[in-house]
């Protein structure tokens, strides 16, 4: 697959190490991307590394962490720069079965940027679904992403969200506790309720069984596995659990099969 | 018109407690007092006698730890139908965190000292809190130790 070109539009620094591109096409666009699907980042001559969508219009937006030395280069593009992109891979979230029942959308720090496009979807045909709960955690309140949407986010009253972190200097005013503390605060109807669930691995298992605790159907909790996805196209197996291609059959998996693969222990 | 309602029923609402004898709330009910408080208060300090337990009826209180530094970092936030507070119940009977309110406070202060005589004349009531109250400090802990992992972390390097 030959990737396309694209242009960084946009910049935001989110935080001191996660920035948001927006690029456009400089050839012809990739097909556009459902929510939860990922793209594969070309940094030239550098790597590239998969990064979920987090805005699908009017362009395409990632955001990215710098962890490594493909992310560092991503995030060091600047408005006019070019990258490339293949894509979009991977199964999206299933929003079908939450259509006239409650949304639960969950975010764990660099995880609210893969269900960032599933509130703002959701806000975009709110008549769509009952109750919507956005609940978000992160370390800090320094660490929290898109700040300025979740203050836009709280504001409405057709939209609960929940914040908590993990620690704060005194003089915080926001909650202080782990993410699956919301879960039982959150005005959902479990049986009615399709959950997203993004964020690490141990987090997702924690929000899981919250989720399931409170009566929510494991076939309707999702959850998005991150895995060292290289080729993306099912060919290379570095992100194989057991029989499972995650780049292929996920990243996006219903929380009965996810529990199963994740009982698959890395080696 | 809007009923009064009494120290025995708040006590009676409390998610911990509801589920208790008739008798073990009248008991519990008159060790209590109502308590509204604004934002910023010190509900309890590290170190200090504790004497007293909260049932937070409304508005939020932050846990506080001294950090390294001189800070305070908060690592618990208690809302609505929470609990502050469980020194009171062990030896040596003293604080080891702050308490402090976020924002307008109602609380039923329950007092300690006068619910542990009760405890140890009627032990039944005794076990039946210490099961509620070691339940409380299990999910304390479990919630601490995944404050712990720091999850958010990054695991991947690429």
């Amino acid at each position: 697959m030959i990737p396309h070109r694209y242009r960084v539009v946009d910049r935001v620094e989110e935080l001191s190490d996660t920035v948001t591109l927006v690029i456009e096409p400089v050839d012809e666009p990739a097909v556009a991307p459902d929510h939860g699907q990922f793209n594969m980042l070309w940094a030239f001559g550098v790597g590239e590394v998969p990064i979920s969508v987090s805005g699908r219009s009017p362009h395409l937006a990632h955001t990215i962490r710098a962890v490594g030395a493909t992310t560092r280069a991503l995030c060091a593009l600047q408005p006019g720069d070019m990258l490339g992109l293949r894509g979009p891979f991977g199964t999206g979230w299933a929003l079908e079965p939450a259509t006239g029942g409650d949304l639960v959308v969950i975010g764990g720090g660099i995880g609210l940027a893969p269900v960032r496009t599933v509130v703002r979807a959701a806000l975009a045909d709110r008549g769509r679904f009952d109750h919507v709960a956005v609940l978000v955690g992160a370390r800090t309140p320094d660490a929290l992403l898109y700040a300025d949407e979740l203050d836009e986010w709280r504001r409405r009253d057709d939209l609960e969200v929940l914040v908590t972190v993990d620690a704060a200097p005194s003089g915080w005013t926001g909650n202080v506790g782990v993410v699956t503390g919301l879960i039982d605060r959150a005005g959902f109807d479990p049986a009615r309720t399709t959950a997203v669930v993004c964020g690490p691995e141990i987090m997702m298992r924690f929000c899981a069984a919250a989720l399931l605790a409170r009566g929510v159907p494991s076939n309707r909790i999702q959850v998005s596995l991150e895995r060292n996805m290289q080729c993306a196209v099912a060919s290379c197996g570095h992100c194989q659990i057991g029989p499972v291609f995650v780049c292929r059959e996920g990243p996006v998996f219903d929380w009965g099969t996810a529990a199963q693969l994740l009982e698959v222990r890395d080696r | 018109m809007a009923s009064l309602r009494t120290i025995r029923d708040l006590v009676a609402e409390h998610p911990l407690l509801a589920d208790l004898p008739a008798d073990d709330l009248d008991l519990i009910a008159g060790c209590g007092h109502n308590e509204h408080l604004g934002p910023g208060r010190l509900l309890f300090r590290e170190g200090e006698e504790a004497s007293t337990f909260y049932l937070v009826r409304s508005g939020h209180v932050a846990i506080e730890v001294a950090a390294p530094g001189g800070r305070s970092l908060i690592v618990r936030t208690a809302g609505p139908g929470t609990l502050v507070g469980w020194s009171w119940l062990f030896p040596p009977y003293r604080w080891h965190l702050d308490a402090r309110t976020v924002d307008e406070v109602s609380v039923v202060a329950i007092d300690g000292a006068c619910l542990r005589g009760k405890c140890d004349a009627d032990t039944g009531l005794g076990y039946r809190l210490m099961q509620r109250f070691a339940q409380l400090a299990i999910d304390h802990l479990q919630g601490a130790r995944r404050q712990l992992l720091d999850v958010y972390g990054d695991q991947t390097g690429r």
